[in-house]
């Protein structure tokens, strides 16, 4: 028997950290890394006689994914108590969402080259994030932990799958595309390295064929993408290697051990926790009415996908560009102000693909980082339509624009870069190269045409890159064929 | 009669045409506490702030610039959180704690210049009805030093009837402040729930819980009423209801009010004393034209069963954070996380909040949740919907407010059942968000005072402050 007899079935619960100014239910900073216990107040700390009071831009963004996810919204929500101790939990219980979360029943398809893959979600529900318990850090002693409370209170979204996924290639592609809704919803920064997109993952393994289900354990601990597709293919084999020997696999929580590349018994359902939820009686039902859903509908940008249809429609792109362009919202945002002013969309989309991405990539940032306005390559296209500068000479300008911040007709000005339509001054650098290179154009009139690039080349090089390729071309075989 | 017998409207026009000052009040009230210390009505007394607040007060009434308050000395049940001074909630798990904000009713009382003089003794948590499971001892009974103040907000109630300040504030979850303001003969207002911010009470049951306040008199409780009340961005279950004129509802005739008697108040293990008491008022009431009519809650046996699993299911959920980790005692023993769990909250609760959080914890567990909370919520829905019915036909009801007078000392620590049901008679109004409020009405052949209660619709505290002045004023107990 091998693998191939079982099948592996995956759900995915995502923790999404939203990027809201203040924490969930106080007006402390939610921001990201500042210095341990400085973004605290009464309430993020627990205090006795505290009471917690929702942020409702928690609400909207939880409609905005739930909208985007084909959800239906629940018109009553309620948050409920997840009651357990831990020294990061000051109040001794999580506010989070149970019987009435925000959003249920929707749906993600992802593409998976040539087929797609319909990933049901059970439910997305707002909840407050712990504190952290740090061991590591030179500070602390090899005795002692110690808490820091910045990040309780933070807001998070949970979103829960079925188990609909059915490879750890699957799993993956499914993070990356719900780290490109959430990135376009502009709700959460997805990075999971710094820990705003956590994946945990319930696989179990059944003959294929079967319907049931087998027994499943949790994997925690999965801090990029390659670690959730890593854990679950170690996973998969470790239960198949278990089923094929007649073992039980015992249900379980396990943890990603990165350094080993193995998953590890963290703890068995005997000892999972009773978290005794129930409807946390601080906190009134959050009502969202249609008008509301309405308001937060329209309020919707264009997600991915539509976008990738219409930049194909509207600019005549094909697909492959379309996609590229539209993984990044900003990208896309900034392709769109590029091509709306250009006659020549795929030239737009060339720049954007090319140029443009290989900077981002080389200087590692991001869009908004760059010094690159998009009406300046706007002009910069402008310029090629209008023959004013030729497309060599228009790398060179685009260089010159992000290391200056200038802009390029400026550029273009200030260095003499126009393009030389003149004919008779291309003539007479062609005269000079054909003079001087006598064994080249015998050669050439004896019919190796091959020579002819050789003869732009020179000529680009004497007119230092500005003459007009084209005219250049015309001229030297009107030249050689003419004498 | 003595200045601290006298209630805080007629203090204030001596205090207004300067026939007395704040400076005095306050010395009078320490005073007494000091003679009357074997109360044990305060955990903190502030002697010191008091005095120095006073000159201040004092100040500002020549200025004329005085608040709706100004002089009144209040006393602070020790569950409400005072900035910088200790909140003890009569706990050793909370004995050195000292917390860094105000309440929002703390806020309010000192903006209208109200002078705070110390913290009051409880039952710990506020979990009794005796005030005898306080870590720092039993306060007693001013009527009878044997006798218990009720609870749990005993040490307010007591320090009012005691003259040891003007008024207080309490909190009540299931009658804790109608309770012990019958068992002291005072006058104590549980508000509809959301009327007043719970932003610094500490938390016993959410849902149940509102501060209210004890005096001697009804006017006073309604002057205390308007400065505490009203919308709190900081407390997502206080509404945003206008707070009316209280003082426009007193010296009112009740010519005409339609008064419901349930007739389930007053069956069996009612104190044939306290029945006729009752039944004197009712009649009084009815020579002045008020109309009587028996109405009827059935569901109302069901509400202590409801109450105990409901108030207690909140309580070990918000009493989760008393961990020993950031605040409060910790045990010195413990070796590691779970044993500093285990210790601290072993060592740091009394018998019976241990009681309480175990029996809330059961009743939220898996596999007993539905049999009991989601059971319990469903029986609180049903005992609304009779009061609410009930409502539409009058404008308030008359009931006793506790089935006997004070209770000895002791005589009921040991059998919690028959301490629970010394609010049976209060705590179907917190599950069912109501106000009452209870008023002194008559002594019984042992001197002990007796408390009437009078229930209200949702926010219609005036109404309550309307018959309860009206009875207050005709009617000699």
């Amino acid at each position: 028997m091998t693998n191939v007899n079982y099948e592996p079935i995956i759900g995915l619960e995502i923790h999404i950290q939203l990027l809201t100014r203040s924490k969930i239910f106080c007006s402390c900073s939610a921001q990201f890394g500042g210095v341990p216990n400085t973004q605290v107040c009464p309430v993020c700390l627990g205090m006795p006689g505290v009471l917690p009071v929702l942020n409702q831009n928690v609400v909207e963004y939880a409609l905005k994914l739930g909208l985007a996810t084909d959800c239906e919204i629940n018109p009553r929500a309620q948050f409920a108590r997840k009651n357990y101790f831990y020294p990061d939990l000051p109040k001794g219980y999580q506010i989070s969402q149970f019987e009435q979360p925000f959003c249920q029943n929707g749906k993600i398809d992802i593409e998976m080259g040539d087929f797609v893959r319909s990933v049901r979600l059970t439910r997305i529900h707002a909840e407050e994030d712990a504190g952290k318990s740090m061991h590591a850090e030179a500070y602390v002693g090899t005795d002692e932990t110690l808490v820091d409370v910045n990040r309780c209170g933070v807001p998070l979204l949970e979103l829960v799958t079925e188990p609909d996924i059915r490879s750890p290639e699957e799993a993956a592609f499914f993070l990356i595309h719900l780290r490109q809704l959430v990135r376009y919803l502009g709700i959460c920064d997805g990075n999971m390295e710094e820990a705003s997109l956590r994946c945990d993952a319930n696989i179990s393994l059944r003959p294929r064929g079967e319907t049931g289900l087998g027994t499943k354990t949790e994997l925690k601990n999965m801090n990029s993408f390659s670690h959730v597709e890593s854990a679950l293919n170690y996973e998969i084999s470790r239960q198949y290697q278990m089923l094929s020997s007649g073992e039980k696999i015992e249900q379980e929580t396990r943890m990603w051990n990165v350094d080993r590349g193995i998953t590890e018994s963290m703890r068995s359902k005997e000892f999972s926790h009773d978290y005794r939820y129930f409807p946390d009686p601080d906190l009134v039902p959050v009502v969202v009415d249609d008008d509301w859903i309405e308001r937060v509908r329209r309020d919707l940008p264009e997600l991915p996908l539509q976008r990738k249809k219409r930049f194909i429609k509207e600019y005549a792109l094909p697909e492959y560009d379309a996609k590229i362009l539209t993984e990044d919202r900003a990208i896309a945002d900034f392709f769109e102000a590029v091509a709306i002013k250009v006659k020549d969309k795929k030239a737009a989309s060339n720049w954007v693909m090319g140029e443009v991405l290989r900077c981002l990539k080389e200087k590692k940032c991001n869009i908004d980082e760059l010094r690159l306005e998009a009406d300046s390559l706007v002009e910069i296209i402008q310029l090629i339509e209008s023959g004013t500068i030729n497309s060599k000479i228009a790398k060179s300008v685009f260089n010159d624009v992000i290391e200056s911040g200038d802009s390029p007709k400026k550029i273009v000005k200030e260095k003499g870069l126009m393009q030389i339509t003149d004919h008779d001054a291309i003539e007479k650098a062609i005269d000079q190269v054909l003079q001087a290179h006598p064994d080249e154009v015998d050669a050439f009139r004896g019919g190796k045409d091959k020579l002819m690039g050789f003869f732009v080349g020179q000529v680009m090089r004497a007119t230092d890159g500005k003459a007009n390729p084209k005219s250049v071309n015309v001229l030297i075989r009107k030249k050689l064929s003419g004498s | 009669m003595h200045l601290t017998e006298l209630a805080y409207t007629q203090l204030r026009r001596k205090l207004d045409r300067s026939e007395l000052s704040c400076e005095k009040l306050v010395d009078l009230y320490i005073e007494n506490i000091h003679e009357q210390e074997s109360l044990n009505a305060y955990i903190t007394v502030f002697e010191d702030n008091a005095r120095q607040r006073a000159i201040e007060i004092d100040n500002r009434i020549a200025g004329g610039q005085a608040g709706m308050l100004a002089g009144m000395v209040v006393a602070i049940k020790d569950n409400i959180v005072m900035k910088g001074v200790p909140t003890t909630c009569g706990s050793k798990i909370l004995s050195n704690f000292v917390p860094p904000y105000d309440a929002t009713v703390i806020r309010k009382l000192l903006e209208q210049d109200a002078i705070l003089i110390g913290k009051t003794n409880l039952d710990e948590f506020a979990m009794g009805s005796s005030t005898e499971t306080s870590n720092f001892g039993a306060t007693r009974n001013p009527h009878d030093a044997d006798r218990v103040p009720g609870g749990s907000s005993g040490g307010s109630a007591s320090a009012v009837a005691a003259g040891l300040c003007c008024g207080a504030l309490g909190s009540d979850t299931g009658g804790s402040i109608r309770q012990p303001a019958s068992f002291c003969g005072v006058v104590g207002l549980k508000p509809t729930y959301g009327r007043v911010s719970r932003f610094g009470l500490v938390a016993f049951a959410s849902s149940l819980d509102q501060i209210g306040p004890l005096s001697q008199t009804v006017s006073d409780n309604a002057l205390l009423l308007k400065s505490i009340a009203g919308y709190d961005p900081n407390d997502s279950t206080c509404a945003n209801v206008a707070v009316p004129d209280y003082g426009s509802f007193l010296q009112q005739e009740v010519r005409g009010l339609k008064i419901g008697k349930p007739v389930e108040y007053f069956s069996q293990g009612l104190d044939p004393e306290i029945n006729r008491a009752i039944e004197n008022v009712l009649e009084s009431l009815a020579r002045r034209g008020a109309e009587i009519v028996e109405v009827s809650l059935p569901n109302l046996e069901y509400a202590i069963s409801a109450y105990y699993i409901i108030a207690t299911a909140e309580a070990s959920s918000n009493l989760e954070r008393f961990d020993g980790a950031r605040y409060g005692f910790r045990s010195a023993g413990a070796k590691n996380l779970e044993e500093m769990y285990v210790k601290s909250r072993s060592e740091g609760f009394g018998p019976e909040v241990k009681r309480r959080i175990m029996l809330g914890t059961f009743v939220l567990s898996s596999g007993y949740y539905d049999a009991y909370y989601r059971k319990a919520m469903q029986v609180r829905t049903l005992i609304k919907n009779d009061f609410d019915r009930v409502l539409e036909q009058v404008d308030c009801l008359i009931t006793p407010t506790s089935p006997t007078t004070a209770f000895k000392l002791e005589e009921k620590l040991d059998d919690p059942l028959q301490m629970y049901l010394s609010d049976i008679y209060t705590v179907s109004v917190n599950l069912a968000g109501l106000p009452a409020l209870s008023l002194p009405c008559a002594k019984d052949h042992q001197g002990l005072p007796v408390g009437i209660q009078f229930i209200a619709k949702p926010f219609d505290e005036g109404m309550l402050f309307r018959i309860a002045d009206h009875v207050e004023g005709n009617h000699t107990c």
